[in-house]
This record gives C-alpha cells, structure tokens and sequence, in this order.
C-alpha cells in the first residue's frame, strides 16, 4: 500500500466528502419535501392528486436514477433548463429520493389504526384536525426507521453525480485511480469517509429514533 | 431545439442491443447475486470466527460504500493486480457480488427465523449437518425471503445502468453512444428510460406471478 501517496492526496479527498455532504443534506431536504407532498396526494380524496402521486412514484422508482440525472442534465438544456451540474445533481436525486420517501410516508400514515382516525372524529375533531394532531403524530414516529434507511441510500446515491462530473468524493476517487494507477488505496479513502458519513447518519437516525418513542 | 422524436426509428437497432445487453447483464448478476447470497449467508452463520470476521467487514464495506466506487475498484483494481477482464465481466462481478451481500443479508435473518425443530429433526433422521443445511433448512429459508429478493433483483436491473461508466455496451451506454452522433439527449435518454421502464414492470409481472406460486403452494 502506497501511504506517501495516500498522505499526499487525503485533503482533496477531505474537500470532496465535504461536497458529498452538502449533496446529501440538500438532496435529504429536497428528497422529504417531494416524499410530504408525494405522500399526501397519493393519501389526497382527489382522485387525479392520487393518481399523479401514483404516476410519480412508478415512473421514478421504476427508472435508473443516473438516467433521469441525464436527462436533466444533458437533455433539460434542449428545452431549456440550464443547471449546473451541482444543481442538477441536487435536483435529480431528490426528487428520485422523494419517490421513495413518498411509499414510506405513506406506508406510515396508512399504518395507523383506523379507530383512532374515527375516534377523533367522533369526538369532533375537523379532518384535518384529525391529521395533525392524531394521525401525523403518530406516524411519525413510525417513520423514523425507514426513513433512515432511505437517507442511507440517499448518501451513496450522490455517487452517481460523479457521471456528470460534480466533483464529490466518487468523482475524486476516480480522478486518482485514472491518474495514479492505484484503486485500491483510492478506494480504501474514499470508501472510509462514505462509512464514516453513512455511520453519522446512521447514529442520528436511532438517536431520533430513541428519542421520539414512548416506553 | 425542442422535441423530435422522428430520428428514434434510425437508431433504434443500437438502442434494442443496449437492451439486450442489460437484460443479459441484469439476469447474469442476478443468478450470481441469489447464490452468492445463499453461499455468504451460510458463511457468516456457520464459518469459523477467523472466516467469519474478515467477511462481516468486507459485507460492511460493501454496505457502506456506493457501488459506483465498488465497480471502479474492481475494474481498475482487477487489471491492477493483473487480472484483465472484460468490462462486462467486470461488471457482472460488480452488480452480483453487491447485490449477493445485501441478498445475504435477507437469507441470514431467514435461516434463523426457520424453526429450530427443523434442523433437529433432520439430524435425528440420520442426515449430516451439512445436509440438513442443504436440504431442509436452506431451501425453507431461501422460499421466505423470495418476494424482498425480488425487490433486490428489480434494484439491480436498475443499478446496471452504472456500469455503463466502465465502458459495457448496454441500455445507458448506447443511448450515450447515439446521443454522441446526433446531439439528441433528451430523445434518447427519455426512450431509454422507458425501456427500462418496460422491463421494470415486466420483472414485477413475474415476481408478483412467483409470490402468488409460493403462496398456493403453501
């Protein structure tokens, strides 16, 4: 293993995990507000609300994310969308990020026993009253788990932006291996601060977890 | 520019190879994903410890780290250490060992949940441990977990379009290659999407058929 040149190398790595991170947080912000809104027209009484949300689901969960970021990227441009490629980035993989948080919204909400729900009313609580002080609260709680396995996801889905050349720590990766001839000791980098970035997350979402349950 | 989708039928032959292609690659990892999975979940619940460690840190690595990083270090590291692969190889390998540990990951929590009896029962008619395993502890558990390995295999066809950037010839690497010569990506890109679309949804007509097999046959 080569460490002079690992040494050498390591702050550019550093500066890239720095993007990867960026990417991650604004793409998890994107990614829950696209599941919210996914989720309740796919929950809405409309029935085209429900069947856009279903549509939106199907056809982003159904197609590779490196392609949809392709076509935002390269084809958006054609009818005029100009992103960069950081934007781009962002932009695709939350929204493909939000097709997956909207089933696990979803999921939740539609997990809480219907009594409750007809309890609340009964006792003359308005529809949406109902949602926000009885139904929501409770799915939440129900939500954190799975969400963090999306956010988990999430993380190593900002690899795929490397392909459209945003400099983050897959396309650094990459870079070196191209340059130096040594993958391994790139990857062993590169891979080290992904686990470290994924353990984080990984802490913050039991840690959520632990503290939004009731024993 | 806008929208023009009369040059499709002109490439359409090169997009139908990408296809093929991805389909060929997609079942290729599968297989290897399936019984890499069953292979590695019996490693990590029955090897001794000093098989067992090294391998629940390569199964957190490969966990940990994206498979785009992961394919990188197997096409350069491979050629590296001298061993010169086809990308497609390359990427068969790639796609299937990903895809076997999170596959072992199902297979574990399943050999486990198959009620212990089972085993018992198997040694006392006389069949050798490896044989239980074999025949009747395994096959239950592999039963259970083949709806989320389904999810698995329909993730993995869509994941094959990252080995479009080692340099295979399947769906996203042709539609690129065509986008090359007629500076049309949102034509090509928008039809390769649906023909993974396609396939997506075809791959979930038969796992939606197999589930309701393995729940009659019950």
């Amino acid at each position: 293993m080569d460490t002079d040149l690992m040494l050498k190398v390591y702050p550019f790595f550093l500066e890239a995990a720095w993007i990867t991170i960026l990417l991650s947080v604004l793409t998890a912000i994107l990614g829950l507000t696209c599941g919210a809104l996914g989720a309740a027209s796919r929950l809405s009484r409309f029935v085209v609300l429900r069947f856009l949300g279903a549509a939106y689901v199907s056809v982003f969960r159904g197609t590779p994310a490196l392609i949809q970021l392709f076509i935002l990227y390269f084809g958006g441009p054609q009818i005029g969308i100009q992103l960069d490629a950081f934007e781009a980035g962002v932009i695709g993989l939350g929204i493909n990020a939000g097709a997956y948080m909207t089933e696990t919204i979803r999921g939740a909400i539609i997990s809480i026993d219907k009594g409750q729900r007809e309890a609340a009313r009964t006792v003359g609580l308005s529809q949406w009253q109902t949602m926000y002080k009885v139904v929501l609260p409770q799915a939440a709680r129900l939500m954190v788990r799975p969400l963090g396995v999306n956010l988990n996801m999430l993380v190593k889905a900002t690899a795929l932006v490397a392909a459209i050349s945003v400099v983050e720590l897959t396309y650094t990766a990459q870079r070196y291996i191209g340059s130096t001839y040594k993958p391994f000791e790139m990857f062993l980098m590169a891979g080290v601060l992904y686990m470290i970035i994924i353990f984080v997350v990984g802490r913050g979402v039991a840690w959520l977890d632990r503290r939004v349950q009731i024993t | 520019m806008g929208l023009d989708f009369s040059i499709i039928p002109d490439h359409l032959d090169v997009i139908l190879l990408g296809c093929l292609w991805t389909i060929g690659i997609t079942v290729a990892a599968a297989i290897l994903s399936f019984f890499g999975g069953i292979i590695f979940a019996v490693m990590a619940l029955y090897a001794p410890w000093f098989v067992r460690l090294p391998f629940r840190v390569v199964e957190w690595v490969f966990m940990g780290t994206p498979l785009l990083l992961q394919l990188f270090l197997i096409y350069f590291g491979l050629v590296q250490i001298g061993i010169d692969l086809p990308a497609f190889v390359a990427g068969v390998i790639g796609l299937g060992l990903h895809f076997a540990v999170y596959n072992s990951e199902l297979i574990q929590t399943a050999i486990l949940a198959v009620d212990k009896g089972q085993m018992e029962a198997a040694r006392t008619v006389g069949l050798s441990r490896g044989q239980a395993l074999r025949k009747v502890v395994i096959p239950q558990a592999v039963r259970a977990v083949i709806p989320p390995i389904g999810n698995n295999m329909i993730a993995l066809l869509k994941d094959s379009a990252l080995v479009s950037v080692i340099g295979v010839s399947e769906l996203t690497l042709s539609a690129q290659r065509v986008i090359g010569s007629t500076y049309r990506p949102l034509e090509f890109y928008l039809l390769a999407a649906a023909f993974y679309y396609v396939i997506n949804l075809c791959m979930e007509w038969v796992q939606r058929k197999i589930e309701r097999h393995i729940a009659l046959s019950r």
